[in-house]
């Protein structure tokens, strides 16, 4: 069992720093952090986590400041085991007022069952690679966006808001090499379709700064970048730098994962998310403003490797640990 | 354990030699790879000597342009490197290649020389309290110590660097102000070393306290001069560096395999991965000269040597991809 985790005095600020550095003009002055621990980081993990403590781990997080926690997956259990209590998570819940709770919903049946059991936004999941699409959901890119389409009609209709995420944007797997071209066709696909927001996502964790920009530039030409998220992996170590460059093109929405929850499928042993800790501990530094209470989430990080009986991704709470 | 080697998997390869440069970032940077001393210093097992010499060896070939063997104090202090004579006098010396070595003081100097080393450095601190703590004595003293060694080295046509410790944060003092830093950093300069190591001992800054210390130096220091060496105990070395880079910074210190926790947060990681370093730089299209497999393939031997898994996720994404496919 892991002792308290507490920052030590000279680690610097657990809340940004005084608002110089963010106001020198170069970064956003308020990051808004998409948790999706719950959701990406529970999928990618070895063991099957009880439904109560995926509740309690939602409802922590739920008091750390975060304003958007991605509960759960109304995928099939036969694809998705580790989602299977869906319904029972998000019905299980503490819903704060003022925090948003998205889920998963691949298809149009997902969406209803989402809708019935409660939920109040969605997200889908797009793909800027062909064979990533093939061997992850069995079809094409178009196909996938014909299957959107119908959720997002649905969506339309019920004021549902919908997240859109595309997958492989710095790297894919099967394909190597993606050009930012294809990147910025899907996305303004889905941000045209009706999606709110496009989370791009180094699905490999391959990317470097130096591609972050460059596929940036080009997407940015046909999606605002205010409606732009980062989705990166740290497999390769490169999230946060990649995250740094980001911000300073005007990407102002960044997701990561409680204690870096999640591994990547497609290098065994190897990491998955950033680690949320990280990223708050850099945008304090920075001065930007997230709301979010870093002791908190650090004590939430805890818990849920317990839980897990793992050691925690997140260097932040490495460093703290009082072992 | 031992991985088996593997080359990067395809589906990096395309990455590797990137694109052209964003503008602004240096073209080259230099790496200096502090593996050998600042990693095995603070590594659990002190390790053979024939392992040391064999681990220098394989990093001369990698390309790095500067490899900090070992360190002259006294083995009373320190000692996992009680054996630098040895070291010094064992490793092969590549046409090149830099062999700098530590010198606290100018008995360790003389010993330094005596043994072959023709390039060393001193080691600083912006922050008093850290000075006494590791080195008995105030900054004023180190300074005065620090002296005698350029004084020598200076007469003998010996280059020397000089570190400055705690400069973005102290395990004592907590914040330092850059001035500080920028103070010591100049009285370092004065006396003669002709580039300057800024160290984030802790590993406790972000870019925000990186640009900041930077501003400071800057404005007593030449750009060309200046060199970091961050530590990755809160994840933010990456992005530290990257922050330096973008402000014209062209020399970074690293350590293969990620060697060396941190004595100041037990269990806690603490150089950065010269790997990492280098996949980042690639990405940027900044040439380093550094052949980033052959580093992988020096971490792990010494990974294996020490029993323990690397510090890169590099080379953790990497052995493990190429073990699936």
């Amino acid at each position: 069992m892991a002792a308290r985790r507490l920052l030590p005095r000279w680690a610097g600020s657990l809340r940004p720093v005084s608002s110089g550095a963010a106001a020198s003009g170069a970064y956003p002055k308020r990051v808004k952090v998409v948790e999706v621990g719950p959701r990406d980081g529970l999928q990618n993990e070895k063991n099957l986590v009880p439904t109560p403590v995926k509740i309690n781990l939602i409802n922590m997080l739920s008091e750390t400041g975060l304003q958007v926690i991605e509960a759960t997956s109304f995928v099939s259990p036969k694809w998705v085991p580790q989602m299977a209590d869906h319904t029972e998570v998000l019905q299980g819940i503490k819903k704060s007022p003022g925090i948003s709770y998205p889920v998963l919903t691949p298809n149009l049946r997902g969406f209803q069952a989402a809708v019935a059991a409660g939920a109040k936004e969605v997200s889908i999941f797009g793909a800027a690679s062909e064979l990533f699409t093939q061997k992850n959901i069995n079809c094409s890119i178009e196909e996938s966006l014909e299957r959107f389409e119908e959720v997002m009609r649905a969506a339309k209709e019920a004021s549902i808001p919908v997240r859109g995420y595309v997958s492989c944007v710095l790297g894919c797997p099967y394909e190597g090499k993606i050009s930012a071209a294809k990147v910025a066709e899907v996305s303004k696909k889905m941000y045209s379709m009706g999606c709110y927001e496009i989370s791009l996502g180094d699905t490999i964790g391959v990317g470097t700064p130096g591609s972050m920009r460059e596929m940036l530039a080009v997407v940015m030409k046909e999606v605002p970048v205010g409606a732009l998220a980062v989705h990166c992996h740290d497999t390769y170590g490169q999230a946060l730098a990649n995250i740094l460059v980001a911000l300073q093109m005007g990407v102002s929405v960044v997701d990561a994962s409680v204690a870096g929850l999640g591994g990547c499928p497609y290098a065994q042993g190897a990491s998955g998310n950033v680690a949320t800790e990280d990223l708050v501990y850099m945008l304090n530094g920075l001065g930007i403003h997230t709301g979010v209470d870093l002791q908190k989430l650090m004590d939430t990080g805890t818990f849920i490797c317990n839980a897990l009986n793992r050691k925690t991704n997140s260097k932040v709470s490495q460093a703290c640990c009082r072992l | 354990y031992a991985a088996d080697v593997k080359v990067l998997p395809s589906h990096l390869s395309g990455f590797i030699l990137s694109v052209s440069v964003a503008s602004g970032l240096p073209e080259y940077i230099k790496i200096v790879e502090v593996g050998p001393r600042d990693g095995l210093q603070n590594e659990k097992v002190i390790v053979p000597t024939d392992i040391k010499i064999e681990l220098i060896n394989q990093l001369s070939k990698t390309g790095l342009p500067a490899i900090e063997v070992t360190s002259f104090v006294s083995s009373k202090w320190v000692p996992q490197m009680a054996d630098h004579k040895e070291v010094m006098r064992g490793i092969e010396r590549h046409p090149g290649v830099q062999y700098p070595v530590l010198t606290p003081n100018l008995q360790g100097f003389h010993s330094a020389i005596a043994a072959g080393a023709t390039e060393v450095s001193v080691f600083g601190a912006a922050s008093e309290s850290f000075s006494k703590m590791n080195i008995n004595c105030s900054i004023e003293e180190s300074i005065e110590r620090f002296e005698e060694v350029t004084k020598s080295a200076r007469n003998m046509n010996i280059p020397v660097r000089g570190y400055v410790s705690c400069a973005l944060g102290c395990p004592y003092e907590g914040n330092i102000v850059p001035d500080k830093v920028a103070e010591v950093s100049k009285r370092l300069y004065s006396m003669g070393c002709y580039e300057i190591s800024l160290g984030d001992t802790i590993g406790v800054g972000t870019p925000g306290s990186m640009k900041k210390m930077l501003e400071a130096v800057m404005k007593e220091i030449p750009l060309s001069a200046l060199a970091v060496h961050c530590h990755d105990t809160y994840g933010q070395a990456l992005a530290n560096i990257l922050t330096a880079v973008q402000m014209g910074v062209a020399v970074v210190d690293s350590s293969v395999a990620g060697l060396g926790g941190c004595p100041y947060a037990k269990g806690a990681t603490g150089n950065v991965a010269t790997e990492d370093v280098i996949y980042m730089l690639n990405g940027l299209g900044i040439n380093t000269g550094v052949n980033l497999c052959a580093v992988m393939e020096a971490g792990n031997f010494i990974c294996t040597a020490l029993n323990k898994k690397t510090n890169s996720k590099v080379a953790q994404a990497s052995f493990s991809t190429a073990t699936i496919n």
